[in-house]
């Protein structure tokens, strides 16, 4: 081994570069390095080492160490308020491009802190339950067959029962059995209560604050009810309630057990009264021979929720859950039913399962608005990095002096960063105007919204915008800090006023087009989103919506209903069915043909016999339904695919055959054009229309009416002398479609929104840009100008660099905004629009012009300004 | 702050300074200590005192040439300033001056033993 090869311990050399001063570290690197050579010759390489690793820790002594950098940190502290007071000179004497600056980071920052309160909300949902984070619910996924699983937020009774009597390591558990509406007779008078059956586990498992009664025992026995403080209030006004019985109008008696305070806002379920899920186990068990509610298929309506024992983890429960739905699939060779957990924080963020509680937004929708605005923010970043990096030109003699002084680059670069901090303080506490301008507008654009959120300012929120501000503050000022931080003091002030200096930064231009592209990304995306929000309303269902008004049932009686509107002259037509179509639910049932072990999914809308010609379907063969529905179900009108799907044949041919609708004989008796009943963007599938009077939710009115609103008035007094306690409601069909595709419109209100919000904050930085470009080459305009230029090929002259930026933009953003939207978005569509040049290059044209005027009225100053006062002073 | 004292250790360090001029840093100097004296010292220690040394500018000290010997790095040479000459000669005075002072008969009583 040759002795070059050989090295001092790389750690004790680290650690000696590390605590020793720089003044005296050669010198010590070399000594050490010179005897642990003459060590290696006299006592071999091993000691060697340990002897100069010990010299190193030797040597550690007060003179060898480096001074602790207080003096630097001081100086920094110190300097804080000359950095203040020179930044805010900065600002204040370039008010256009500190106006820009603020303006725009304060549009955008309104709209971050919009998001930022509905996600700090979202995620505060729940959090009240003490032990949230063991909190679970039982979720399901149910899969027919091999066709795609579905995910429901509802399970079976039978796996909480199930749960309860065999699953270790749990803390509480509760079930809650189906939703229910009970009317309460007090007096002469009824009022409405819904809630839910819940087990006497509830107050275990969830942190409701429980003002009177035992939580203990409040819902333990069959016929108790807890109420909460403000169905109490309504019920009673002020008298207490505790221990009273409640009668139903169906002759049921529900002891008051307990005062629950009305849900906070923040839980994912709400409810007005919860009765004891005894009463229901003790009402299903009237009828023996009816099993259904029980069954381990039957996971519709009811949910679980558990909470672990601080030792269990909740993968040891679902490999339980796991093992409890693998001996119940056993019974069923089609339907296989897996049963899992899900914690309570998840809830609000997962919006795919069906069947939900409550409320839950979906994660997706948070990532997406989160997003959105990041892009947004980031425009108005740009804009100030932009702006910064153009006017620090004219700081560079600053920076040059003040390195001649004795600024390090830590202390130019921290220098800039408070200026840039200054600006998004300023831009915040506008901002935070605006967005009290803004939330009210944002709730208002959904229902959901408005239910989900309050959106109250709270200090932690305040505390989190603060925070906010300062991090934009820094990544908007990090660039342009550390370009004038490393300026050269020398060249700084020798060469200040050159361009040169700065003629490297292409960077600039780049953040231009991207701002560009993003802004002309929203543009396209707002008009594709608003042309098939259009193209969903105008959309031929296959059927005639017009005057159509859709009453619901709500329990009462169809027949009296029935007679109740028909006295009413302006009601020309009067249909009964299950459901309102084409506005995205649906009812399904089993349907087989001849073959028995092939089925599919029917869906159906149970109607009468004035359905089909009210709602004007088209009968391509058959009749229609005769006369009143039959006790025992069994004609069936379908539609042209559910032909297809199992080669029946031509409509003409299918007449008189029959199929299977959950195990029922039926006779093809008519066939109707395949029409919408699902959404738009769902393809048409098997449908019936059944002749089945158990399932008449909806009453469909056909209205001929020249003073509407009295017709209207007619209408719900018919209503109210039927029922007196449900308030009447009704709505147009038209109006139920356009509610059912708002999706659409509220995707076109934001992205307009936002596609607004980044055209001008670009176009600001487009005008502090063409500002400062126009100053800067004034002197050269003025010569172009005496010497023959024109003032129109001046602009030119000026105004092309920035044009190519557009263009270029442009051909960044068409083809990325067509592929997305043909290919991410609207591909799951089954009815879509065909994305044209109208939307792509309305966009284009519109920013044209917004760049051409911004860039043009600046240039036009400048080419129009008399040469002999701008070269006049030198 | 000690004046111009010298410690023991630190006297030495300077007549060695003084012994291998120009040529005394770090290293030379532990060596020159260790092959005159027989002390074996710590470079720490050497270090430490030309440090002292140092600061009450009884000696400075200049990089010399860079050589491949001490892994590239320059060799710190060490002088004795003027002050450092006139330190020693005052050290070397006081040193006579007790040594005058002491009685014959002293040194002849301890050679009979």
């Amino acid at each position: 081994m040759s002795k070059k090869s050989i090295h001092p311990p790389r750690w004790a050399e680290r650690l000696l570069e590390w605590y020793c001063r720089p003044e005296l570290l050669e010198d010590l690197q070399g000594d050490l390095y010179e005897y642990f050579d003459r060590n290696i010759e006299n006592k071999g390489e091993k000691r060697a080492r340990l002897n100069y690793a010990i010299d190193v820790i030797k040597f550690f002594k007060p003179y060898t160490v480096k001074k602790l950098e207080i003096l630097d940190q001081l100086t920094q502290f110190i300097m804080f308020k000359n950095y203040f007071k020179t930044s805010v000179r900065s600002i204040a004497r370039n008010k256009l491009f500190s106006a820009i600056n603020v303006i725009g980071l304060s549009i955008s920052m309104s709209v971050c802190l919009l998001v930022i309160s509905i996600i700090s909300e979202t995620l505060s949902y729940d959090k009240f339950h003490s032990g949230y984070d063991r909190i679970h619910r039982v979720i399901t996924e149910y899969q027919f067959l091999r066709e795609d699983p579905s995910h429901f937020a509802s399970t079976s009774l039978l796996a909480g029962q199930r749960i309860q009597e065999e699953v270790p390591g749990i803390e509480a558990s509760v079930i809650f059995a189906s939703n229910y509406g009970k009317d309460i007779q007090i007096g002469d008078k009824v009022y409405p209560v819904s809630g839910r059956y819940a087990s006497e586990g509830f107050f275990d498992v969830f942190s409701f604050n429980l003002l009177q009664g035992n939580p203990e025992t409040a819902l333990k026995e069959p016929n108790s009810i807890v109420i909460t403080d403000e169905t109490a209030k309504r019920l009673f006004a002020e008298s207490n309630p505790m221990g009273k019985t409640l009668l139903t109008k169906s002759g049921d008696q529900y002891i008051v057990t307990g005062i629950v305070e009305k849900p906070p806002h923040q839980s994912h379920f709400t409810f007005q009264s919860l009765i004891s899920y005894a009463t229901y186990k003790a009402k299903q068990n009237e009828t023996p021979e009816e099993n259904y509610w029980i069954l381990w298929s039957n996971i519709w309506s009811n949910y679980v929720y558990v909470k672990l024992q601080e030792s269990t983890l909740p993968e040891q429960i679902d490999s339980r859950l796991q093992a409890i739905s693998d001996e119940e699939n056993e019974a069923s060779d089609r339907v296989k039913i897996t049963t899992s957990l899900q914690p309570l924080s998840n809830i609000m963020m997962r919006s795919d399962l069906s069947n939900n509680i409550g409320k839950s937004i979906g994660s997706e929708v948070l990532w997406v608005m989160a997003g959105l605005t990041f892009i947004v923010i980031l425009s108005a970043g740009f804009n100030y990095t932009n702006l910064s990096i153009a006017r620090s030109l004219r700081r560079a003699k600053e920076v040059g002096v003040r390195k001649v002084v004795g600024a390090t680059r830590s202390h130019i670069f921290s220098q800039f960063i408070v200026e840039a901090i200054i600006i998004s303080i300023s831009a915040l506490i506008l901002a935070f105007f605006l967005l009290q301008l803004i939330k009210p507008q944002f709730l208002s654009l959904l229902p959901e919204f408005a239910d989900s959120f309050l959106l109250k300012t709270e200090t932690s929120l305040v505390l989190y915008f603060i925070v906010f501000a300062i991090v934009i503050g820094v990544m908007a000022g990090a660039f342009p800090a550390i370009f004038l931080s490393k300026l050269n003091a020398a060249n700084a002030l020798k060469n200040a006023g050159s361009t040169r200096l700065f003629s490297k930064v292409n960077f600039r231009k780049v953040l231009l087009v991207i701002q560009f592209t993003l802004s002309l990304a929203f543009i396209i995306s707002a008009s594709i989103g608003y042309k098939q929000y259009k193209y969903a309303l105008a959309f031929d269902l296959g059927f005639k919506t017009e005057n159509v008004l859709n009453v619901r049932v709500q329990g009462n009686d169809v027949e009296m209903l029935e007679n109740a509107f028909s006295q009413i002259p302006e009601v020309t037509e009067i249909a009964k069915s299950t459901l309102v179509v084409s506005t995205g639910s649906t009812y399904g049932s089993n349907f087989k043909y001849e073959d028995p072990m092939d089925s599919t999914t029917l869906y159906y809308n149970g109607v009468d016999e004035n359905y089909i010609p009210l709602m004007k379907h088209e009968l391509l063969a058959g009749i229609n339904f005769e006369g009143e529905a039959p006790k025992e179900e069994n004609e069936i009108i379908l539609n042209e695919e559910a032909l297809r799907r199992f080669n029946i044949g031509t409509p003409q041919e299918a007449l008189d055959k029959y199929v299977e609708v959950n195990d029922d004989k039926m006779r093809i008796i008519g066939v109707v054009r395949d029409f919408h009943y699902g959404k738009i963007e769902d393809k048409v599938e098997a449908f019936g229309f059944r002749h089945y009077s158990a399932q008449y939710y909806i009453m469909n009115l056909k209205v001929r009416s020249t003073d509407l609103p009295s017709t209207m008035n007619k209408i719900e007094n018919a209503w109210n002398q039927v029922d007196d306690v449900h308030p009447f409601d009704a709505e147009f069909y038209d109006e139920r479609i356009e509610k059912a595709y708002s999706n659409f419109s509220v995707l076109f209100y934001i992205v307009g929104f936002l596609a607004f919000i980044t055209i001008s904050i670009a176009t600001m930085g487009l005008l502090g840009m063409s500002v400062y470009t126009a100053e800067t080459r004034l002197k050269e305009i003025s010569i172009r100008k005496v010497l023959g230029a024109t003032e129109g090929s001046l602009v030119k002259l000026l105004a092309r660099s920035f044009m190519w930026l557009l263009c270029i933009a442009a051909f960044i953003a068409i083809p990325l905004s067509y592929f997305v939207f043909d290919s991410i978005i609207l591909t799951d569509m089954a009815n879509r629009i065909s994305i044209g040049i109208v939307e792509l290059l309305s966009g284009v044209i519109l920013i044209f012009i917004i760049g051409f005027i911004t860039i043009g009225s600046q240039t036009w100053k400048a080419a129009k300004a008399n040469p002999a006062q701008t070269l006049r002073s030198e | 702050m000690k004046g111009t004292n010298l410690g023991e250790f630190q006297e030495l360090v300077l007549l060695t300074i003084g012994v291998l001029y120009p040529e005394a840093y770090g290293v030379g100097i532990k060596e020159e200590i260790l092959s005159k004296t027989g002390r074996k010292v710590t470079l720490s220690t050497v270090h430490a005192a030309l440090n002292r040394l140092e600061k009450k500018n009884l000696i400075t000290s200049d990089f010399g040439e860079a050589t491949k010997m001490r892994g590239g790095k320059r060799k710190r040479y060490f002088t004795i300033t003027a002050f450092g000459i006139k330190t020693l000669n005052e050290t070397r005075a006081q040193r006579d001056l007790l040594w005058n002072a002491i009685p014959e008969q002293v040194f002849q009583v301890n050679w009979q033993l």
